[in-house]
């Protein structure tokens, strides 16, 4: 017998399985922060060009490659919610949305911090900091757009067209420092390896999990929140045992 | 064809038409996109005259020095085939350095010389501690012979594969 993958992207199910899942998620991306940040800023040595200044990458990296994932997953879920009109999925884009511009923020927040002692500027307007300005944009000119409509279905759909149009932003981002001359450097981490010392590799990959892990139990409970606001109507909200408490 | 195999092909259509759209318009602006010119961009007068822009390449190898007054700074922005002296009066970035990356805004005049109101280091992206980096030098000065020009050296080393 097939295993009928529809019945978790029923809001019923989903709300349940999510709210299991939470606990896990959290405290496994609390002992990975950690542990990373731990190997980020004791154990790893220090760079030979940059001392102690490169240690901001452990946050700028895994925060930059975060808003750009996220967004193309939110734009994923939006897609599939115009596509099989389930009401789940617009609801995840929804979720993702605040967390996406959160890392986005804190990428272009890193990286002014970083800027200013490397390359002696906190801003320069090059093609990889704008496009991931117009990234932060993209999600803040999302979470907008959804609230100023006040029907909870147009809303997805016109925001879901916005994502959807947006998606073309992320590859701009990521091949900026090949396609054009940028003050940024190209990337560490490539498809085909990563130019960095293995501790320095370990700090960073394990706090991008933990990013990861972080991301994924917050988009959680606040998916939650937005089933528990949008079906506060159906006899199954109203069973619920924290409901009738 | 369902209603949402119809809506699918619509939005791969669109998106893919928005990103050939967005492609060309990138393209064609191919030039105002980049941060900085190369020294060889300059001499190949690809860059703007009269006016303030950018050039970016390595501090050529002894090449800086500093004025009596201590601010002022001359050196030489090379990109191994071309190179530009600039004048700077100002506090560099602490990774300005001979050999290192850097971006420099300014006029060039008459005389062919920079003169430049902002000078940005521009870093790569390798990370190592200090005595991995010396490792790595020395084992570049013992077989000197690959390091002269890395750029120009590149395809003929994928082509000896």
């Amino acid at each position: 017998m097939a295993i009928n993958w529809f019945k978790y992207s029923a809001p019923t199910t989903f709300y349940g399985l999510a709210g299991k899942m939470i606990p896990w998620f959290a405290f496994s991306s609390a002992i990975l922060f950690v542990v990373g940040l731990y190997i980020g800023f004791v154990v790893a040595p220090a760079d030979y060009q940059q001392g102690e200044f490169y240690r901001i990458i452990f946050i700028h990296v895994p925060a930059s490659i975060l808003s750009m994932f996220l967004y193309l997953v939110m734009a994923a879920y939006a897609a599939l919610g115009l596509i099989f009109n389930t009401r789940l999925s617009a609801m995840m884009a929804t979720a993702i949305a605040p967390t996406g511009a959160l890392f986005a923020f804190i990428s272009l927040w890193t990286g002014a911090l970083w800027g200013k002692p490397m390359w002696g500027a906190w801003w320069v307007w090059d093609a990889r900091l704008t496009s991931e300005l117009i990234l932060l944009f993209l999600y803040l000119g999302f979470i907008a757009l959804h609230a100023s409509i006040d029907d909870p279905r147009r809303a997805d759909r016109a925001s879901a067209l916005l994502a959807i149009v947006g998606s073309v932003n992320v590859p701009i981002i990521y091949f900026s420092v090949k396609w054009w001359n940028t003050l940024h450097q190209g990337s560490t981490i490539k498809f085909s390896g990563t130019s960095m010392h293995v501790a320095m590799q370990q700090a960073m990959f394990i706090i991008l999990a933990a990013c990861w892990l972080y991301a994924i139990a917050v988009v959680l409970a606040r998916v939650r929140s937005i089933i528990l606001e949008r079906e506060r109507n159906t006899t199954w909200i109203t069973e619920l045992p924290e409901v009738r408490s | 064809m369902k209603p949402r195999q119809k809506r699918f092909v619509f939005i791969v259509v669109a998106v893919a038409a928005l990103a050939l759209v967005v492609g060309l318009v990138l393209n064609a602006l191919d030039k105002n996109v980049s941060l900085y010119f190369t020294p060889t961009q300059v001499f190949n007068n690809e860059a703007p005259h009269g006016r303030s822009f950018r050039i970016g390449g390595l501090v050529e190898e002894a090449s800086v020095k500093r004025q009596a007054d201590g601010l002022t700074v001359h050196f030489v922005i090379t990109d191994r085939h071309k190179s530009i002296p600039v004048v700077y009066k100002g506090i560099l970035p602490d990774l300005f350095k001979e050999g290192k990356g850097v971006v420099a805004q300014g006029k060039v005049e008459v005389d062919g010389v920079m003169h430049a109101d902002e000078v940005l280091a521009k870093h790569d992206e390798n990370y190592m501690p200090p005595e991995a980096a010396d490792a790595l030098k020395k084992g570049e000065t013992a077989n000197a012979s690959a390091v002269a020009a890395i750029p120009a050296s590149a395809p003929a080393a994928s082509a000896a594969k």
